[in-house]
């Protein structure tokens, strides 16, 4: 408890700043009002945008059966390298395969394991660093050094180190982008709870003898979450890009699962089939630009100096 | 200043050591016998050569001793052998280096020109049309996967319409000029080869596009940041009120404070290109170090990975220490403060 929770160095101060929290905003009306839902949805049009893009997606991983016109894995090698026709609305891969069914199966594959990374890797990060903050001494030091040097990395290429060392599968791929994305969690929740650590309400829980653990889990991390889920929220769209990244490389999802990434590299140095790297590319690009477009309009909503 | 820069120069060295430790943990923790990762398979059959490596690297020592000997022979430059070429991993990271960087280099300078003064005038105008194109751009650009969008540049002006240079760093049949930086732009030139110097430098704009743009939003999303940052500051507003011209305030005054956030950009800017390099190098057959991770990682050769990301790292961190070392020199504040 020794150390200095405000240190000028510590991000702490912009990052509890820029989250203000949207419900006070000021001019909330509790009347239904046209006018103003129209002049909302107008001022929030990139996060309006980019939810119903995100919306879309969703309702392919539901609908997948409904909406795929073949099987993604059936091959048909009568039917190799056909461009979009009626019938094959995105053509045919190498081995026959409808390229649209796989590409509609892909949300499947791609959007649930990004966000399988970013549930875990909030988990993993934010406990390590709160326990770095909270406690500080050797194990904190421990943790946060281990954070810098991961973080001396370039994400991809420590990702693909790990992914080729563990072998390439589904869930060591999960595991090595894990190891490479924890350290920012790590860090925001630090510098969270260092700040919270000493508010009076902490030194008064801890003046009627509440024991440590109880008030890091009741009155701590309760106070620090909303940061770290805001982050989650903005890193799925980079993180679903470095898991293609891995599928295209070989080192995640393997074929013949229809992951997009794998689908592009299978369309990789194939110029005159065209079709078959196009589609899973333009699908991840559409995903991006859903989270990409969401995370600014959070970011314009949630930072008050942005609004103007 | 002299403190600054020794203090900072001290922190590099447990941070380097630590990369190594890193690395050597790694491939200890997931149990690879490390003979495999020293000699070439068909070393195994030759007793003479397994006993020269168990000698050379300790292996029959105990681990922190297996690291030190580890160490000790990355400071003699010895980083193993490749599986797949045959070398020594030092010699293929020597002649692949070159390539990264002169395609680095190029997409640096991309990012940079469109990056920054799109970035100060989008931030100096900020709100009005030309801020919010910019926006949609960078946005658009953003979403874009390196490694598909390289595919599709190659589709369209290379294989269809031919009017852009292919894969590779030269046309297939022209003659590689005489090996000198390893530079082939620079190569050409020193051997006066004109043709082969326009070749390098057209066969350079596909992938410069994809790795430059690559590192343009972080270029022009931070310079906007920098400059909105620095037009809300007092002295902007002082500059104002004595009725300079708006272009006055933002050549004389801001664009000069706003430089110095701008070198740590360059930091930023390099860690993203080492990423985009991996991706971009492999779709466009660019020999650099990025294609050879990603051949390494695909044919499990080990002490070509462990070579590589120890190398892209410790230029990662030799980068971030020259860019502290700058802001040092450039900010009176960072060193005294």
């Amino acid at each position: 408890m020794d150390e200095q929770p405000l240190s000028p160095l510590s991000p702490a101060i912009s990052v509890s700043t820029t989250v203000a929290l949207p419900r006070q905003q000021p001019n909330a009306t509790s009347r239904v009002d046209v006018r103003g839902i129209f002049k909302h949805l107008r001022r929030h049009l990139p996060l309006w945008v980019g939810l119903v893009i995100l919306g879309f997606f969703l309702a392919l991983v539901v609908a997948a059966p409904l909406i795929a016109t073949h099987d993604p894995l059936e091959q048909d090698l009568l039917n190799r390298l056909k461009a979009p026709s009626a019938q094959h609305w995105f053509g045919t891969d190498e081995l026959g395969r409808d390229v649209f069914s796989r590409v509609v199966y892909g949300t499947r594959v791609s959007l649930p394991s990004a966000v399988v990374v970013v549930i875990l890797v909030t988990v993993i990060g934010s406990l390590l660093g709160a326990v770095a903050g909270f406690y500080g001494g050797l194990i904190g030091g421990v943790i946060m050094r281990l954070a810098d040097l991961t973080l001396a990395f370039p994400g991809i290429v420590l990702a693909l180190a790990i992914a080729s060392l563990i072998g390439p599968s589904l869930q060591n791929m999960l595991l090595a982008a894990c190891f490479v994305l924890w350290p920012e969690y790590a860090r925001l929740m630090r510098s969270q709870v260092l700040v919270i650590r000493s508010q009076e309400y902490v030194t008064a829980a801890r003046s009627y003898g509440m024991p440590e653990r109880q008030i890091l889990f009741k009155h701590v991390l309760p106070n620090a979450w909303t940061p770290l889920l805001i982050k989650a929220a903005l890193d799925v769209g980079g993180i679903l890009l470095l898991v293609s990244a891995l599928s295209f490389f070989g080192l995640g999802i393997r074929p013949p699962t229809p992951e997009w990434g794998a689908m592009i590299s299978e369309g990789q140095a194939k110029f005159f089939n065209w079709w078959i790297a196009t589609f899973p590319g333009l699908a991840i690009f559409f995903v991006m630009l859903g989270f990409n477009l969401v995370s600014e309009g959070l970011r314009d909503w949630l930072d008050p100096r942005e609004r103007q | 200043m002299t403190q600054y820069f020794v203090r900072r120069l001290l922190l590099t060295i447990p941070m380097l050591i630590g990369i190594t430790l890193v690395l050597f943990l790694l491939y200890n923790l997931i149990q690879i016998d490390p003979l495999t990762v020293i000699i070439p398979d068909v070393g195994f059959k030759n007793p003479q050569a397994v006993e020269n490596a168990i000698r050379e690297w300790g292996l029959d020592k105990p681990l922190p001793q297996q690291y030190l000997t580890y160490l000790a022979n990355i400071v003699r430059g010895d980083l193993g052998t490749s599986f797949v070429t045959r070398n020594p991993v030092m010699d293929d990271l020597r002649t692949r280096l070159p390539a990264t960087i002169e395609l680095a280099v190029a997409a640096l300078l991309f990012a940079g020109v469109v990056g920054i003064p799109v970035g100060l005038l989008a931030g100096f105008w900020r709100g009005s049309l030309f801020d919010r194109f910019w926006w949609l751009v960078s946005l658009i650009n953003a979403c874009f996967p390196p490694f598909w969008i390289g595919l599709v540049l190659l589709t369209v002006f290379w294989y269809n319409l031919d009017i852009a240079a292919g894969p590779g760093r030269l046309p297939a049949r022209m003659d590689y000029p005489p090996t000198v930086t390893g530079f082939m732009t620079v190569d050409a030139l020193l051997a006066g080869r004109w043709d082969a110097f326009f070749a390098a430098l057209s066969h350079l704009v596909l992938p410069t596009i994809v790795l430059g743009g690559y590192t343009l939003a972080v270029v022009l999303r931070l310079t906007r940041a920098a400059i909105i940052e620095e037009m809300r500051k007092e002295y902007i507003r002082t500059a104002r009120s004595k009725g300079l011209r708006e272009r006055t305030v933002l050549l004389r005054h801001a664009l000069r404070n706003v430089l110095l956030p701008l070198v740590t950009l360059l930091g930023l800017a390099f860690a993203s290109l080492l990423g985009g390099a991996v991706m971009t190098e492999t779709i466009f057959d660019w020999p650099g170090l990025g294609q050879y991770l990603v051949k390494a990682s695909i044919n499990l050769d080990y002490p070509a990975i462990q070579g590589g990301t120890l190398l892209i790292a410790t230029t990662y961190i030799l980068v971030n220490l020259l860019v502290d070392l700058l802001y040092g020199v450039l900010d009176p504040r960072v060193r005294d403060g």
